[in-house]
């Protein structure tokens, strides 16, 4: 579904992604580890479009030139983006931003557009998965929401939009227990044969709720370990120091480690 | 400037000025006082001439392009249809009183003034000045010494007709009166000098409703003054809605006179023209008078808004609230020229001004100046401008969920205009200003691009 070669990404003289390279198939669900500034965002950032970037390099999404396409036309295609700090758009109501987000993406394949009746049964149902107040629905767009409300209110977009690809970014940080269950919950709800998961955290916590199929480790800008869901414990318990000084031979399998 | 020779086409420019030479013609009905006023304007006028652009309140406003127009004054033929069309297009009625000016000439025939509470008067100043009601001349004179400037003096020499509205004491009219203003140039460019009067007796209360709409592609100038009183304890609230071609000229005076515990509010739409100045001005003549004051002014193409504000805090414990907010696009052209004076004895003055501006082109263009005059100790002032642009991050995360990139710039661009039209409580006419704002946002760019 996803097939990254050779990426690279800066900004101005900074350059953030050095060479990395990913396949991620339909019903996958992968994680993407690593400290802080190896990456992580820039990789979410530049796979939704973001024109702060000078990118080069090959992104196949479903066999298309995916660095060609606007943000817009990515979405189209079936990507979406749980961005780590959510925007809050002060008079931009959260039912209205959602039934337009919904019908241009509609529009854009060729569907019918839904009514609003229709939309506000299909948002209830979502926000049940999500544990979210149908309040939030009439106020501004994450303005005011806590750091777990905006991440519910990401998830929550992800139900309703149904994309292809989800990019979750550091979806789990900031939240207590309670709120990290919610929201995993809710990304389980959504795995499917059809559809592929990009988890990014920093943490392994995360990974005991959304059990990946695979776990790579980032550093500098490229992807210098993969392995199973073991690799991400191993992580847990020695933490990533070394990491940006190993050498980058590809996949070292660490399940053997006690 | 391109605007000089597309607004005129087909119009041969007059060097010495259209507007400068039009005279007051003398008229029977007209009580002697009037007849005076009119001459002593139109003197004025001839003595101290047009405003330039070295005039303070005037600089931003190139008024060449309007005096050169050969505008001639519009006489009272009627076109019902289009005047009819014009009407139906605000959308639904607001459910009260309705007066419809053609050209600056009452149209009874199209005006609609339901059964008012005992006292209340809601006609067309033409009708009561032809009776001689002795309370216009103050009002009259008021505007007339000092003068403001020549384009308030034309109006009073020029003046056909315009709204009248006296509120005994007490008084509630609690549906709002609609004053509309449609014009229309039938091939030579004219000009209509509408004059408003509102007198609001003591704790009266009564909202106007001010719309100033015309044919497009006709070249036409409004030249109107709007003068309201408030008694003490009186509510008037004042919208205006200038709506006009895009190729006519709007110049227009809202003048108002508070005396204590009143309040009054306005809130202007600026849209229309080609260039279009709305001023304010707010005497604050009584004990804890309060004054709000919104604007929303939303120049596109080479459309210039310009919004001078005076408040003249001239009584103790007074409060005024300004926000106007700017959103300007392609070549436009958004002033605001805010100015709060508080004289001396006006202690306990609470005065407060906001100017904040959208701009969503390289080459859209904002002049704003926000200015205090403190002559007293023991006031509460502040004042704040902004311009800005719309958020990058908001924009791509709009753009990420699918939204099309000029959706998504007119999304973000009405929450910033929202704000100002959330400001009315009316229902039905905050209905009728938010469509009359998004379809603004809707059409301003795809025009160009399809």
């Amino acid at each position: 579904m996803l097939s990254i070669e050779n990426l690279h990404a800066k900004i101005g003289d900074n350059e953030i992604l050095r060479g990395l390279s990913l396949e991620l198939k339909a019903g996958e669900v992968q994680a993407l580890m690593g400290p802080n500034g190896s990456g992580k965002s820039t990789l979410a950032n530049v796979l939704a479009g973001h024109e702060a970037y000078d990118v080069t390099g090959q992104v196949l999404f479903e066999g298309e030139d995916l660095l060609a396409m606007s943000p817009e036309d990515r979405a189209v295609a079936g990507i979406f983006l749980a961005f780590q700090h959510p925007v809050e758009i002060p008079g931009v109501g959260n039912f209205y931003f959602m039934r337009t987000a919904l019908n241009s993406l509609r529009r854009q394949r060729g569907l019918d557009e839904i009514d609003a009746m229709d939309f506000l049964e299909l948002a209830k149902k979502k926000m049940e998965l999500v544990e979210m107040d149908p309040s939030f629905m009439s106020r501004s767009v994450n303005e005011g929401f806590s750091g777990g409300e905006k991440k519910r209110n990401e998830i929550l977009q992800m139900a309703i939009l149904e994309p292809r690809l989800a990019i979750l970014d550091e979806t789990d940080s900031g939240l207590d227990i309670d709120a990290l269950r919610v929201v995993a919950n809710g990304v389980n709800a959504l795995r499917s044969n059809d559809r592929a998961m990009l988890v990014i955290t920093h943490h392994q916590r995360l990974l005991d709720y959304i059990v990946p199929d695979r776990v790579h480790v980032m550093a500098e800008g490229r992807i210098v370990r993969s392995g199973d869901k073991e690799l991400a414990r191993a992580l847990e318990k020695h933490g990533y120091v070394g990491f940006d000084e190993v050498s980058l031979e590809p996949s070292v399998s660490v399940a053997a480690t006690p | 400037m391109t605007a000089d020779t597309d607004y005129a086409a087909g119009v041969a420019l007059s060097p010495t000025g259209g507007l400068a030479l039009l005279e007051p013609e003398p008229s029977d009905d007209d009580p002697a006082w009037l007849t005076e006023a009119r001459r002593s304007a139109s003197d004025w006028v001839g003595a101290h001439g047009f405003p330039t652009r070295k005039d303070e309140d005037w600089r931003y406003t190139r008024l060449e392009s309007i005096l050169t127009v050969p505008f001639e004054r519009a006489s009272p033929g009627l076109n019902h249809r289009r005047a009819l069309t014009a009407i139906n297009g605000l959308g639904v009625g607001l459910g009260g009183a309705r007066l419809l000016f053609v050209n600056g000439h009452f149209a009874p025939e199209l005006s609609r003034v339901d059964e008012l509470p005992t006292g209340a008067i809601v006609t067309n100043l033409a009708s009561v000045l032809a009776e001689g009601d002795e309370r216009l001349e103050p009002v009259f004179s008021r505007t007339l010494a000092p003068f403001h400037h020549a384009f308030a003096a034309l109006n009073t020499a020029l003046t056909d007709d315009g709204a009248f509205v006296s509120l005994p004491a007490g008084v509630t009219v609690e549906a709002p009166i609609e004053l509309v203003f449609y014009s229309e140039a039938n091939g030579a460019p004219l000009v209509s000098n509408p004059r408003s009067v509102v007198l609001a007796g003591p704790g009266s209360q009564a909202t106007i409703v001010e719309t100033h709409t015309g044919l497009p592609g006709e070249v036409y100038c409004t030249n109107a003054v709007t003068e309201v009183v408030l008694e003490p304890g009186a509510v008037v609230e004042h919208y205006k809605i200038q709506n006009e071609a895009d190729s006519a000229f709007h110049l227009a005076l809202l003048d108002v006179r508070q005396d204590r515990e009143s309040r009054f509010s306005s809130h202007v739409f600026a849209l229309g023209s080609h260039i279009a100045r709305h001023e304010v001005r707010v005497n604050l003549e009584g004990e804890g008078a309060d004054v709000s004051l919104d604007g929303l002014y939303m120049p596109r193409r080479d459309q210039h808004h310009d919004n001078p504000v005076l408040v003249v805090h001239a009584a103790p414990r007074a409060t005024s609230r300004q926000l106007y907010k700017g959103v300007v696009d392609e070549h436009g052209h958004g002033v605001f020229n805010g100015h709060i004076v508080v004289r001396p004895g006006a202690a306990g003055t609470d005065a407060r001004q906001t100017n904040k501006n959208l701009l969503l082109s390289d080459d859209a263009e904002i002049d704003t100046r926000p200015r205090l005059e403190i002559l007293t100790d023991d006031v509460k002032c502040a004042h704040g401008a902004a311009v800005g642009r719309l958020d990058e991050e908001a924009l791509f995360y709009l753009r990420s969920r699918g939204v099309p990139e000029q959706t998504a710039r007119a999304i973000l661009t009405y929450a910033f205009a929202r704000e100002m039209v959330d400001l009315i409580p009316l229902e039905p006419l905050r209905a009728r200003v938010e469509n009359l704002v998004a379809d603004r946002l809707a059409t301003s760019r795809n025009e160009e691009t399809t």
